[in-house]
């Protein structure tokens, strides 16, 4: 065998590579991590892609709980580039370990205040609101003769007893989401003695959000406080579910979208962060939420009420991540020891 | 311990000090340094995967959020929390309670296999180990649909809810079931028929045979897996965090502490906790290794069981019991996956196999998860064997040799968990050289074969224990190097021992949730971790399916490994029968 023949084959690997390196330069990949609906990634990529075909994401996807954490235990040194739908409470606490970098993208001053960070130099922005809500199994709720509650003052009825299930707060933004909101919603004293009664009704706390009400979707339990989003797609995937809607007013959480400080693709980050506040991308959060931060763009979706921004409580961000450990650690004292819940 | 009697066994005219030197440097031919030298690679690598890691983490037990020594007020702050402290008592009931079951279950049907006339053996042998195939998270599941508030025989539990320390305990035993039997039965595996004669020349009654001889054998055996079992269910958090309900263990608070508060300085004190039972495995099991000699000497005969009627009958019976009830969680499992929407809608569809529109990587997740498993399997056994067998075989270096047990046992007592979260302090640090490995294949592999040493190693030491010392020493003063003794007589008389330790590797590697769950990134999501997210996201039956599709899986393994076996075993196996 001669060496012609190999170095001729080597030149030529060489040529492609360099060529397939040229073309993959052009592309700039963003790790991008996430807390989005896994079912609607590659929608939200694809559209993205639509305006931006030069930009590939990568996606990192997990709970709120796991990617809050794996970015906190990634400060050092991150990985990822962008945050693209996490939890506005999650990216405060980022923020608060100056791990983001501040960014305004473009059209920033057309969306509600609601869902801006509203400081000096902004580091996230928001993108749609989660709303609580209760799943209702009608077939199981027949059988135990359990009647629709409306209110979050009928969840207590001893009725009710061991039929409710509810995130974990401690493990749960969800769960957080509906403590902190019947705090502001009843007080202090008379939110805590609100969920001492509810506790004698609950048979388990999860430790996710969306699984009380696929739970109440198969009918492991008739009642489950939840969150509408995943409310509605059970009921869409043919659940025997009705959805409730307490009329003392629903806790919500955002999505929202950050830059993470010292990316060396600050520009793609900022293309990204550009989109995902645009008016396109809010029409995409619409599909699944009712809520969006540009006004004026939602239109109604299925199952949901037709004015729920009426029935969202005036959430007050700061104090609910400020008062977070305390309320956390009360929470945790009064219902998650072993002999109280027995 | 014989092969530390051919290194001491010095002149008696030599004084201490001089004797410590000529163990160390002197009496040392080229073939033990080369060798040496090799064990001391591993017990850097060992080191670096597993000891500093760990380190990095608990080290922030003792800090607060912003990384300031505050000494041991994260533990009396653990110890002033009811709602913490009191976990300590559910995880000591739940793990001794598992580990009383397993470990008499193990023995038992071990004892079945090994040393009674039932038929079949092989057959139950394949369904025995069925459970280790799945990753579990899968019986957990299974007892949802069982005996859940939709489940087809929850009246068996007479009003009693499967959400809590009997669903964690049934879970559990099922899950760390076949990790019992994998010792027990290479315990019991070798017996010296000699021993048998002698009792029944003796006249001893079988019953006091059993408890003279049998019991003893397999003493090693026994105690290792009453702590591997142990160990396994105090630190599993993937059965109680899907069936445990209100009750709260060690694990899950770890959970709880880690993502739902990112607590990770509390969560990295309920891990020193957890770690506790570790050092007594460590010492429990030093303390042991002194007491075992070898059962296999180069003279052993081996034994045949005897036909007795009423005991194997009483065994076939056993065998069948605990066959049905793991057929039956496994089946419950399968057939969850392929029901279309449980429980109003019954028609079977393939539809919870469509995972591309689920959480977790869809199928991209499962290719990543073969090809992980595959990584592991491969590089794990070579190293893990040939360390073991410089450990249990190389005359010398008796400090390094403790140090590698220490480290090689360690891994058993860490939760999966902590090991991630470990692992993401370390590797993605910046000023660690290492850290280009972090978010690739490479670290998930390292991560996998540190997080299921311990019980390789204690499987590949258990068979090399086996050997009697003899054929080193017979091969030293025949002059034949020590590796060539390894190649020709050590690896192919272990070969069952191999093969186990690498299948045992590619399911774990499979099955594996809670060490990876932490350190995948967008090219290496697993199979395992897409159960975990399905389910949590409520999808149960999505995640059955993606729990069956690894079952099935490491049944290809299975059958792979018993097609290899039969092959090579038939070449090397061929002694232990008459």
């Amino acid at each position: 065998m001669t060496h012609k023949p190999l170095l001729k084959r080597l030149a030529v690997l060489a040529g492609i590579t360099t060529v397939s390196m040229a073309a993959h330069a052009a592309k700039t990949e963003l790790t991008v991590y996430t807390a989005i609906e896994a079912e609607d990634l590659k929608k939200y990529a694809a559209r993205f892609n639509d305006v931006h075909p030069d930009i590939k994401i990568n996606w990192v996807r997990d709970s709120t709980g796991i990617v809050t954490a794996k970015l906190l235990a990634e400060k050092d040194n991150p990985q990822a580039d962008v945050v693209w739908g996490l939890a506005a409470t999650s990216l405060m606490r980022l923020k608060n370990e100056n791990m983001l970098a501040s960014y305004k993208p473009a059209g920033y001053d057309q969306l509600s205040p609601k869902f801006r960070d509203n400081d000096e130099a902004p580091t996230w922005t928001g993108m749609d609101a989660w709303i609580a809500a209760v799943c209702y199994n009608t077939v199981e709720s027949e059988k135990l003769g359990l009647p629709k509650p409306t209110s979050w003052a009928d969840l207590t009825k001893p009725v009710y007893q061991g039929h409710i299930i509810m995130p974990n707060p401690n493990s749960s933004g969800t769960g957080f989401l509906d403590v902190s909101s019947w705090l502001q919603i009843f007080g202090e004293k008379e939110g805590w003695e609100y969920m001492d009664g509810l506790h004698k009704n609950i048979s388990r706390y999860t430790h996710s959000g969306s699984k009380p009400c696929k739970l109440a979707a198969s009918g492991e339990t008739p009642i489950g406080i939840s969150f509408a989003f995943r409310a509605a797609k059970s009921k869409a995937s043919g659940a025997p579910l009705d959805l409730v809607f307490p009329k003392e007013g629903l806790g919500w959480e955002m999505e929202a979208t950050a830059i993470i400080k010292g990316t060396d693709k600050l520009k793609a980050a900022q293309t990204l962060a550009d989109w995902a506040s645009s008016k396109e991308a809010n029409e995409l959060y619409n599909e699944g939420y009712a809520v969006v931060a540009r006004p004026g763009i939602a239109k109604p979706i299925q199952y949901f009420p037709k004015d729920p921004e009426s029935l969202m409580i005036d959430n007050d961000f700061e104090w609910s991540a400020g008062a977070r450990d305390e309320i956390l650690a009360e929470w945790q004292s009064r219902y998650d020891s072993k002999s109280e819940a027995k | 311990m014989n092969q530390s009697n051919t290194a001491t066994t010095e002149p008696s005219q030599h004084n201490t000090a001089q004797r410590l030197f000529s163990n160390l440097f002197g009496r040392r031919s080229l073939d033990e340094w080369s060798l040496g030298s090799v064990l001391i690679i591993g017990v850097l690598a060992l080191f670096i995967c597993v000891v500093l890691p760990i380190y990095t983490l608990l080290s922030k037990s003792v800090e607060n959020r912003a990384g300031d020594f505050i000494a041991l007020t994260n533990f009396s702050q653990f110890f002033a929390t009811p709602s913490l402290y009191n976990s300590i008592n559910n995880s000591l009931f739940i793990a001794l309670l598992s580990t009383t079951i397993v470990t008499s279950l193990s023995f038992l049907t071990a004892y079945g296999i090994s040393r009674t006339r039932i038929p079949f053996k092989g057959l139950f042998r394949t369904i025995l180990v069925l459970p280790i195939l799945a990753p579990s998270l899968l019986p957990a599941i299974s007892l949802v649909y069982l005996f859940g508030n939709q489940g087809i025989i929850k009246e068996l539990l007479m009003g009693e809810s499967i959400y809590g320390p009997i669903g964690i305990i049934i879970g559990s035993c099922f899950w760390t079931f076949p990790h019992a039997l994998m010792i027990m039965l290479t315990a019991l595996a070798n017996t010296d028929a000699r021993l048998y004669e002698s009792a029944e020349v003796l006249g001893a009654s079988p019953i006091r045979t059993f408890f003279t001889v049998t019991l003893p054998a397999a003493k090693y055996g026994i105690i290792s897996v009453a702590f591997v079992v142990f160990t396994l269910v105090i630190t599993d958090f993937g059965v109680p965090k899907v069936i445990g309900g209100q009750f709260n263990v060690l694990a899950t608070d770890i959970y709880k502490q880690v993502i739902g508060q990112q607590n990770f300085e509390m969560g990295a004190t309920v891990s020193v906790i957890l770690l506790l039972p570790a050092i007594l495995t460590f010492l429990t099991d030093r303390w042991l290794q002194r007491k075992q000699s070898a059962l296999l000497t180069s003279k052993a005969v081996p034994w045949t069981a005897p036909k007795r009627q009423w005991l194997d009958r009483v065994f076939l019976g056993l065998m069948l019991l605990v066959s049905f009830i793991i057929l039956s969680i496994i089946l419950m499992a399968v057939y969850a996956s392929l029901v279309t929407f449980w429980p109003y809608n019954l028609s079977l569809s393939l539809k919870n196999y469509n995972f591309d529109l689920m959480d977790g990587g869809g199928w991209a997740a499962y290719w990543n998860s073969i090809q992980m498993a595959t990584f592991t399997a491969i590089i794990g056994t070579g190293f893990i064997f040939f360390q073991s067998y410089l450990v249990a075989k190389l005359p010398g270096f008796k400090v390094l040799k403790w140090f590698f047990h220490l480290f090689a046992i360690l891994p058993l007592a860490v939760p999966g968990l902590v090991l991630g979260l470990a692992y993401i302090f370390f590797f993605n640090s910046p000023n660690n050289p290492l850290n280009g490995i972090y978010g690739t294949m490479t670290i998930l592999v390292v991560c996998t074969i540190s997080h299921f040493y311990t019980v390789c190693h204690l499987t590949a030491t258990t068979a090399l224990k086996q050997i009697d010392g003899e054929f080193e020493s017979v091969s030293a003063s025949l002059k034949v190097p020590q590796i060539k003794t390894f190649w020709r007589v050590t690896l192919p008389v272990c070969m069952p021992a191999v093969l186990d330790i690498a299948s045992y590797l590619f399911v774990n590697a499979m099955t594996t949730v809670s060490a990876v769950v932490f350190l995948y990134s967008y090219n290496t999501s697993l199979a395992s971790v897409a159960v975990l997210n399905m389910d949590d996201a409520g999808d149960i039956a999505p995640a059955a399916a993606m729990a069956v599709m690894i079952m099935l899986t490491c049944m290809l393994a299975r059958l792979v490994h018993w097609l290899l076996g039969n092959v090579l075993l038939k070449n090397t196996q061929t002694w232990r029968k008459k």
